[in-house]
């Protein structure tokens, strides 16, 4: 069956749509398109919505809500979202960051999903118009997902608590050996009082560093003060194998890359 | 950087008109306004497309192949197997008589590789024939592969291509190709230090930017017109008269600008099978790789494996080399057996050394077939001996580039495959490195010259 | 198989055509439009060989559905020349020797047109930054960068 587009106003219809079997959403078609080029004849319809609240931004004290259309070119863009820009820029190139959204985002495989990585570690949640799910409940669904998404949130990070780092072997546009995201906050003596570490290749998804994290408390940001840290980085981790990097690469490297980001 | 041009004064002139001048690329206006004219910027009524349905195995036999579900699905013209083809089973260097043939053109009871051409689907549309393509079935019976040069050749290793009975190329000189000079036994046994080393690579894609491809017109007058980027023009031309057992005048073929090729085009994979399609359909045919099957299907350069033993006197010379050298061709021979036998020409290196032993094998695996690439057969060849020559001189304490300077062949120095040397510039290039690098060497070695062995 | 039609601007000129729901704006360029000039290098938004400038922004056609593109200004670089006369970044990429094969020149003069449109002095790194989505498999990126920088240094001092 040839491959066909429906465009629909509203959320709502597109989401009918999207429950029949072959179909698929159309973001920015860095993901749907690229399957459908390379012969993946088991998707024969695309939807997308047109809907403008996809495509908004609301910048709130206490919650910022990107909706799932917004490109990652619009992030690097937005005035308020700068904590989030240097994950945005890590996707792709100039044209990329025009066309993939972060809705889409969220469902690319590795060793793609570089920003997903960014909002896991922001704890952010996800709106699929049935009410918000955790990311990490999300992402760990996410093959069965059929609603489509349309936003995430996520509580601002204080001003330079997010850090994030993508490893590749070509700059300025590489794909990921790995990336990282942390949010640390850190107590007036300087000792860490709560972490979030998310990866990303180090799994088919992004994941959380959760032993990583526990090590971090209490301890300050010292190569002495991050060594348990790095040590358990690699718990829980199947790091994938692909052109880029294989995952006893990926696993070695992991500690020397996140104790870097750590100190920086 | 400026380099001094006061070398070989007496033989070379400095009045030259075109010679060191930029001119203007006479393809250029086209690039960079979007007009030159590729391949697949040809487009005809009608055209159809061409997938190929692809071995998941690395060895295979063939129990049976079901296209009916295929040949029903909407769109689809045509499906090819091997008994569509005249002549499916060729080699390309048979236009220079290396044979045997060894290769099928769409496979024939068994595959030998991963992404080996099985059936050929032409649709009206690329989705019609890749829907039709995955509805082709195939009763494989998995073999034991072999995908290792040195497990190949260990006596009851799988046979991975039976047109050759073994799992290395036969040469008119036995299993291998060798060069003799000298006695190296005897040199080793005079040598103040001995040093055997292994080197080893993987085969490398050239990944072009344009894919490999085809399209192809039936023309009124019973001829065939096939646009394609080969790099190989008349090779094709000529092989696709044999495979499509069609005389060469049926065939023209136009090529033009190539949009990267790197010697990765040059293997007569696309073109017969698409002129074929267009003769049993009538239609224009377009076939052209997918980034995948480029990556994956079109022949890398080979993986190689040189073991190189070298004597050495304390003094820098070099007075034995034993080289073995193995290319893996994958299941096919394509170019391979001339890359081997290229590496042993080229093993001893630019360097005069009076005792020499050469052994080069092309060994097949379950592999993907290897071919052609810029310098195949010496590039590889290259990194392992320029490598061991750094490491020779650390080991009798010498600067790396004065070894080079005690060991650079010269005008008049018989090389081990028996041809004297003459037109030798290795000194001079590396006076002026040495000057240019900053990597200043004693004064002896900047008085040398390539022409004077004395001097 | 279902036609929708589509109807955007390419180059200046007005285009409409009906194609199969679910091409690409690549193809619909190629095979029914007749502009060849964007290149289909991988069809993956990889190499960038099909850049394209949709409404002033850089896109991939490879990954674009043409029919969202309907109302939209297209450019490509066959449309960049003014009559004969070549484009600043044209000339440039002729005079650096910024082309090779040339299956890659049409997209990096696409993109390093969106970069002049709003940053008409440029760094390096920007140059860079700008071309990052673009594969040169000849890796003549040194006269790519070139090129751009040469075409901005001759815009900046044509406008002076």
């Amino acid at each position: 069956m040839a491959l066909a587009l429906q465009t629909f106003a509203t959320v709502k219809d597109a989401n009918a749509a999207l429950k029949i079997e072959g179909t698929r959403y159309l973001g920015g078609g860095t993901l749907v398109v690229r399957a459908a080029n390379e012969g993946d004849v088991s998707v024969f319809s695309l939807v997308r919505s047109i809907d403008p609240a996809l495509s908004t931004i609301e910048v709130g004290d206490a919650k910022v809500r990107i909706g799932a259309s917004v490109t990652m070119a619009a992030i690097t863009r937005h005035p308020d979202l700068g904590a989030l820009a240097k994950a945005a820029r890590a996707v792709g190139g100039p044209a990329i960051r025009n066309m993939a959204t972060v809705g889409g985002n969220l469902f690319a495989p590795a060793p793609y999903g570089d920003f997903a990585v960014a909002l896991l570690a922001l704890d952010a949640s996800v709106d699929t118009g049935k009410g918000e799910l955790p990311l990490e409940t999300f992402l760990a669904g996410r093959d069965e997902t059929r609603a489509l998404v349309t936003s995430v949130s996520f509580t601002p990070p204080k001003t330079d608590s997010l850090r994030f780092l993508k490893v590749s072997r070509v700059k300025p546009k590489g794909v990921s050996v790995l990336s990282i995201a942390a949010v640390l906050e850190q107590a007036a003596d300087g000792t860490i009082g709560s972490a979030r570490i998310a990866l990303g290749c180090l799994a088919d998804r992004p994941m959380r560093a959760v032993a990583a994290e526990k090590a971090l408390i209490g301890r300050s940001l010292t190569r002495d003060g991050i060594a348990a840290a790095l040590a358990a980085a690699s718990e829980g981790t199947s790091p994938i194998t692909d052109p880029i990097a294989s995952a006893w690469y990926r696993a070695e490297v992991l500690p020397v890359h996140l104790g870097r980001l750590l100190l920086s | 950087m400026e380099l001094r041009k006061n070398y070989f004064a007496d033989v070379r002139k400095d009045d030259l008109h075109e010679i060191g001048q930029p001119r203007a690329r006479l393809d250029s206006p086209g690039h960079v306004t979007g007009k030159t004219a590729y391949f697949a910027d040809r487009n005809f009524p009608g055209m159809l497309h061409l997938k190929m349905v692809r071995s998941p195995h690395h060895h295979a036999r063939i129990r049976s192949i079901d296209t009916s579900d295929a040949e029903k699905h909407p769109g689809v013209l045509k499906i090819l197997t091997a008994r569509d083809v005249p002549h499916n089973v060729y080699t390309i260097l048979i236009l220079i008589q290396v044979g045997p043939e060894d290769e099928t053109v769409l496979a024939d009871g068994k595959v030998r590789w991963k992404g080996e051409a099985v059936v050929a689907v032409l649709a009206e549309t690329e989705r019609a024939a890749q829907e039709a393509a995955a509805k082709v079935k195939v009763d494989y019976e998995v073999l034991p592969a072999v995908l290792d040069m040195e497990e190949a050749l260990k006596p009851g290793a799988p046979i991975v291509n039976e047109y050759h009975g073994q799992n290395y190329y036969l040469y008119d000189s036995g299993e291998c190709r060798k060069v003799r000079f000298g006695d190296v036994e005897a040199g080793f046994a005079g040598a103040d230090h001995i040093l055997e080393q292994s080197y080893q690579s993987s085969p490398i894609e050239h990944a072009p930017t344009e894919t490999t491809g085809c399209v192809v017109v039936p023309e009124p007058n019973d001829r065939f017109t096939c646009y394609t980027n080969t790099q190989a023009m008349f090779f094709t031309l000529d092989n696709s008269s044999i495979i499509l057992q069609m005389p060469g005048s049926k065939l023209h073929f136009v090529g033009g600008t190539v949009g990267g090729g790197f010697g990765g085009k040059v293997d007569v994979i696309v073109e017969p099978i698409a002129i074929l399609g267009a003769k049993l359909t009538g239609r224009p045919v377009s076939f052209i790789y997918s980034r995948e099957e480029e990556m994956q299907i079109s022949s890398p350069r080979a993986a190689e494996k040189v073991i190189i033993k070298d004597g050495v006197m304390k003094d820098g010379r070099i007075v034995a080399r034993k080289v073995t050298g193995y290319t893996d061709a994958g299941a096919y021979s394509r170019h391979s057996p001339y890359g081997a036998q290229k590496g042993a020409a080229h093993y001893p290196g630019p360097y005069t050394i009076p005792n020499v032993w050469i052994d080069t094998y092309c060994v097949y695996t379950n592999r993907t077939p290897s071919s052609a690439m810029r310098g195949f057969g010496v590039t590889i060849g290259d990194f392992a001996l320029e490598v061991q020559m750094d490491k020779l001189a650390r080991l009798i304490g010498m600067d790396p580039l004065e070894f080079r300077f005690i060991n650079a062949y010269r005008d008049g120095d018989m090389k081990a495959h028996r041809q004297p040397t003459e037109g030798a510039a290795l000194i001079e290039c590396m006076q002026e490195a040495s000057r240019a690098a900053n990597w200043p060497v004693a004064e002896k070695y900047m008085a040398m010259s390539s022409y004077a062995k004395g001097a | 198989m279902a036609k929708v039609p589509v109807q955007f601007t390419l180059n200046g000129s007005e285009k409409a055509e009906f194609i199969d729901s679910g091409t690409t704006l690549l193809n619909a360029l190629r095979d029914k439009i007749g502009d060849t000039s964007p290149k289909g290098g991988c069809h993956q938004g990889t190499c960038g060989a099909c850049s394209v400038i949709v409404d002033g922004e850089l896109r991939l056609s490879c990954l674009t559905l043409a029919e969202t593109c309907n109302g939209a200004s297209i450019t490509t670089t066959s449309g960049l020349a003014d009559g004969g006369v070549l484009h600043t970044l044209q000339r440039a990429f002729l005079d650096t020797f910024a082309t090779q094969c040339g299956f890659c020149s049409p997209g990096m003069i696409i993109a390093a047109k969106v970069l002049l449109d709003h940053t008409p002095n440029p760094s390096r790194e920007e140059v860079v930054e700008a071309l990052s989505g673009n594969i040169c498999r000849c890796t003549g990126y040194e006269p790519i960068i070139q090129a751009v920088l040469t075409a901005a240094r001759s815009n900046s001092q044509n406008a002076a």
